[in-house]
């Protein structure tokens, strides 16, 4: 009762706080619109010059650092690559080691290789090979998706774009799960490990993928191999975290039979530990290969070579058919990778039976058989072994005339809606947000932190954002907040009603949480593609790009914490007479809401991360910089603004996290 | 059953386990005793207090306590998966404590089997897998080992499951597979922490049955947590009852039924129906020179519940007699109605 007390005591302060802090950015706002704050609490002694921001553009001439963040960074990292000699040991790792793996596989894959003399494998051998694997890990079913896309591939002539990519996979996705294992278990091994290594990753995974590209570009030069790495390193951080939450999730009990079975450390890391967490060590296989599918089209910004060059290329010069046909091929792979490696996860293994040799292994016998006996039918009839390429086999045209279309028939009303958006809702929240005194944004955030999670959420928060005011970026930061909140805020008053909707019935929540993870396995980068061709390039397409990529987490997370509730609390208000409306307000919605908020909070993430791509078709925030700096390769300046980004996002992340621990313990929830 | 002339299995002395403490720093007083008032401004606590025991070959030493009372982590302390903070095991007659990680593993693979309360099956191994899974860890060849596990199997009457995985057993089932995979090695010594406390209660009461059946096929040495009174006292040749990680009483089950040591094992005893603990001989009386008694005989190791029937229905005192028929004492029906019907005073020679 007591406690009970406290808890509600303290709650009532909070409200109490929450007011007070809304009194203070009151104050600060009134006494600017009243000429009466002073100048230093209102803008950071900058260069700004606030009246390029009203025709829509930042100039370059604006940005000063208040201190030299960049110029500092460029400098450490010089003297890194330079005077260090860091650089001859990445070169190294890139030219004499990492380029070797890859030849390996783009021999295999693409042909041309000096040693082995056979050329590039007949599609008809690939297809026989992944048929016969899609139906000894899962059924036909998996058969028919799996040969469908290598069709896919040797049909529209996309062959060698695909082989090159899934060249590039073979060689990232393996050392990627490889880094991620190992720095995870060590982790578990050693708390300082994992001490110094989770706020590392936490800044990694919200940091924007061009701003990788940076300093993999200054340490290991330009190319397909570059673009491996970047891949790599990109892609490895969720292995890590996925690898560590799997080690920990282990039942003691399950430790203590592994080591009263006679398990030695090597033993009982390699046979129980590692099998035991399997579910999340597989869940981030899955995560390794989706990001490397992501990078893709990211890492052909810095010359990886396939499927993504050629969707770049198509893209710069606007052939979106093209584009769609190729993204499909993108996303075919994604989904064909994941079902297959999930399969082959899943696979039981038969001791018992004892079958002569040709049975127990007839799938693999099966499929060196037919391998062998494609590869010589297609000796003989081309069209087994390449289809050729001026045939022109393709469906781009088909988008050009829906494309076509739709300008013609919608286009009027588009614009409208364009416009609308923009002059009417756009840029007066814009101009409010930069209308903002930064003083009154650094009170918000740190009163936000200190009522949710005390002096040290204060303390980090306001260090986040100090460092993106003395950078000197402030003003796009801001204007990065500004599309995030909004997309957000449109991602919420669709996404969770979509998603209370959705959790109605069973077989509708299946059918949503299919559709989330289907479309979450497609890279960011394919959701440009519809937006350009309905919106064109502006700020408006940007927008709309980001709220369809992040809007599904929000739906998921709905989905899922309304589906969570235990039955007993739906019989129990059943049994006190609760019609439909009042089971959703009183009972699902507030059990729900933690894990809903953690929805929001992924969907500011992904906002976050899909605000700085779609940069790529027009905005001015800290996103048209870091492609800018990525074209200058200014380290110093990339990873400052990457840093920004980051410090932004992890800011929100901080909150809202804090905020949903917070409801779940007074819940009960663990 | 017990052979306690011979050496104990397992033997150990003044044993503690304090969590947030490490080995160094525990301080004793003069009299050998820990220091406690060290242990509160440490923020440490207290699991296992001072626990000496010794289990005899073919021994089921039954470890009773609630949850808390430290009973776990003192089978832990046995096994050594957890290191206990001070005292003493000896293993046949070597010291646990001082087994290097090499020796240890080398005892676990040969010599000892645990069974968990939540099975702690390996989820991506199939029955026989897991229960082979010592045997693998031994480096054994894999058609020994599935001949090994196969025999397992038939002996916990698993037959025809042996490909299931343990997500599609009933708990029951894979509570067989857990005791199977302990009994892989042949270990001489079986620890059992609450392994039928998770399982429904008919499914348990069969549980008890078949270990009881393997057991007296086995005859291990055998220490059994439990937090069911009952179950102590259904299986056990001795009990320890726990408390706050001190061992209050141990015991035979009738000795701690009868002579409870604290209030705390008086609470537990009080409900005990006795007639189903104490056995005849241990409430009969010497036989008084030319006193009359009934035809048929009771055995000494009867229980009073089980022969209550026939006593009662004599007119006069009935003769118990030993494993060699050889007359011991005599059962008086007074006793026997004392042990019915507790509470009622009833008057003694009528």
């Amino acid at each position: 009762m007591k406690e009970l007390l406290n808890k509600g005591l303290s709650r009532q302060r909070r409200t109490q706080g929450i007011l007070v802090l809304v009194a203070l950015v009151a104050v600060l706002l009134l006494s600017k619109y009243f000429n009466l704050l002073p100048e230093f609490l209102d803008e950071l002694p900058l260069h700004t010059e606030k009246s390029s921001i009203d025709v829509g553009y930042l100039e370059e001439a604006s940005y000063d650092e208040l201190v030299p963040v960049g110029t500092i960074l460029d400098s450490a990292f010089y003297f890194l690559r330079d005077d260090l000699g860091v650089g001859i040991v990445t070169r190294f790792l890139s030219y004499d080691i990492l380029k070797k793996l890859i030849n390996i596989f783009d021999n295999i894959l693409l042909g041309g290789g000096k040693g082995f003399g056979f050329g590039s494998p007949p599609w008809t051998t690939l297809l026989v090979i992944v048929l016969i694997l899609g139906y000894a890990l899962k059924g036909w079913r998996l058969a028919l998706l799996s040969g469908g896309a290598v069709c896919y591939f040797a049909i529209f002539g996309l062959w060698q774009y695909a082989m090159e990519t899934l060249s590039l996979l073979a060689a990232a996705v393996p050392v990627s799960i490889l880094i991620g294992l190992v720095l995870g278990i060590l982790c578990y091994r050693k708390k300082s490990v994992e001490t110094m290594l989770m706020p590392i990753l936490s800044v990694a995974q919200t940091m924007p993928h061009f701003a990788y590209l940076i300093p993999v570009v200054v340490f290991f030069g330009v190319g397909h191999q570059t673009g491996v790495i970047a891949t790599i390193i990109f892609a490895a951080p969720p292995m890590v975290r996925l690898t560590l939450l799997g080690l920990q999730k282990v039942p003691p009990e399950i430790l203590d039979a592994g080591r009263m079975s006679g398990c030695s450390k090597r033993q009982l890391l390699f046979r129980v530990q590692l099998p035991s967490a399997r579910n999340e060590i597989m869940l981030g296989i899955n995560q390794v290969i989706m990001q490397c599918l992501a990078m893709v089209v990211i890492a052909a910004f810095i010359g990886a070579n396939g499927l993504g060059q050629r969707f770049l290329h198509k893209l710069i010069s606007l052939k979106l058919g093209e584009c769609v046909e190729i993204g499909f091929a993108i996303v075919l792979l994604a989904i064909v990778l994941d079902r297959l490696s999930r399969a082959w996860a899943e696979k039981k293994r038969d001791y018992t039976a004892n079958l002569p040799f040709y049975r127990r292994y007839k799938y693999p016998i099966l499929m060196v058989v037919l391998a062998v006996i494609t590869y010589i039918l297609s000796g003989y009839f081309p069209i087994l072994d390449k289809i050729p390429r001026d045939l022109d086999i393709t469906y781009a045209k088909g988008w050009w005339y829906l494309t076509d279309w739709v300008v013609i028939n919608w286009g009027s009303s588009l614009k409208g809606l364009r416009y609308f958006v923009i002059v009417d809702i756009l840029t007066p929240l814009r101009d409010a947000l930069l209308y903002m005194p930064y003083s009154s944004v650094l009170l918000l955030v740190g009163g936000l932190g200190l009522l949710l999670g005390g002096y040290y959420s204060a303390l980090l928060t306001l260090g986040f954002l100090v460092f993106i005011a003395l950078s000197g970026w402030w003003d796009r930061a801001m204007i990065t907040a500004y599309m995030v909140l909004f997309a957000t805020f449109i991602c919420i008053i669709v996404g969770i009603p979509l998603g209370i909707w959705s959790a109605m019935n069973e077989r509708r929540a299946r059918a949503a949480l299919f559709w989330c993870d289907t479309f979450q396995t497609f890279p960011s980068f394919i959701y440009i593609l519809p937006v350009i061709m309905l919106f064109q390039v502006n700020d408006f397409a940007a927008i709309m790009a980001v709220i369809v990529y992040a809007i599904i987490p929000s739906v998921r997370y709905t989905i899922e914490g309304l589906r969570n509730i235990p039955p007993e609390l739906h019989e129990a208000v059943t049994m006190a007479g609760c019609n439909k409306r009042q089971r959703l307000f009183q009972l699902q919605l507030p059990v729900a809401l933690p894990h809903i908020m953690l929805g929001v909070n992924q969907t500011i993430m992904f906002a976050f991360s899909m605000v700085i791509i779609a940069a790529f078709v027009g905005t001015i925030d800290l996103g048209q910089s870091i492609f800018k700096a990525l074209s200058e390769t200014a380290i110093g300046k990339g990873v400052t603004l990457g840093l920004c980004v980051s410090f932004l996002a992890l800011t929100v992340d901080h909150l809202i996290t804090r905020w949903a621990r917070e409801q779940r313990r007074l819940l009960g929830q663990g | 059953m017990n052979s306690a002339s011979s050496q104990p299995v397992i033997r150990c002395q003044s044993l503690y386990k304090v969590f947030g403490l490490s080995p160094g720093q525990l301080q004793f007083d003069n009299i050998g005793l820990i220091d406690r008032s060290f242990l509160d401004r440490k923020d440490a606590v207290i699991a296992v207090d001072n626990v000496s025991l010794d289990v005899g070959a073919g021994e089921l030493l039954v470890v009773m306590g609630l949850s808390g009372s430290g009973k776990s982590t003192l089978v832990r302390c046995l096994s050594r998966l957890i290191e206990p903070t001070s005292g003493k095991v000896e293993i046949e007659g070597s010291d646990l404590l001082a087994m290097s990680e090499k020796k240890l593993i080398e005892l676990r693979r040969n010599k000892m089997g645990m069974v968990f309360q939540n099975f702690a099956l390996l989820p991506h191994r199939t029955v026989l897998e897991n229960i082979a899974f010592p045997l693998q860890m031994r480096g054994m060849k894999r058609a020994k080992y599935v001949e090994n596990a196969m025999k397992m199997i038939a002996l916990v009457g698993l037959d025809g499951k042996e490909n299931s995985f343990p997500r599609e057993l009933s708990g029951g089932q894979q509570q067989r597979v857990g005791i199977a995979r302990s009994l892989a090695v042949e270990p001489d010594i079986w620890f059992l922490d609450e392994p039928f406390s998770a399982l429904d209660p008919l499914i348990r009461k069969e549980m008890q049955d078949e270990f009881m059946r393997l057991q007296s096929i086995l005859k291990k040495t055998i220490v059994f947590i439990t937090h069911d009174f009952d179950e102590a006292l259904r299986l056990a040749d001795r009990i320890a009852i726990m408390y706050h990680g001190n061992i209050e009483q141990i015991g035979s089950p009738e000795d701690i039924v009868l002579n409870p040591a604290t209030d705390y094992v008086r609470k537990f005893t009080g409900d005990v129906p006795r007639e189903k603990v104490l056995t005849a001989g241990s409430v009969m009386d010497d036989r008084k020179p030319e006193e009359e008694l009934a035809s048929r005989s009771v055995r000494i190791n009867d229980r009073v519940g089980a022969i209550a029937e026939y006593v009662l229905g004599q007119p006069i005192p009935v003769p118990v007699v030993d494993m060699h028929d050889q007359l011991v004492g005599v059962l008086h029906q007074t006793k026997v109605l004392q042990i019915l019907f507790p509470d009622k005073d009833i008057q003694t020679d009528s």
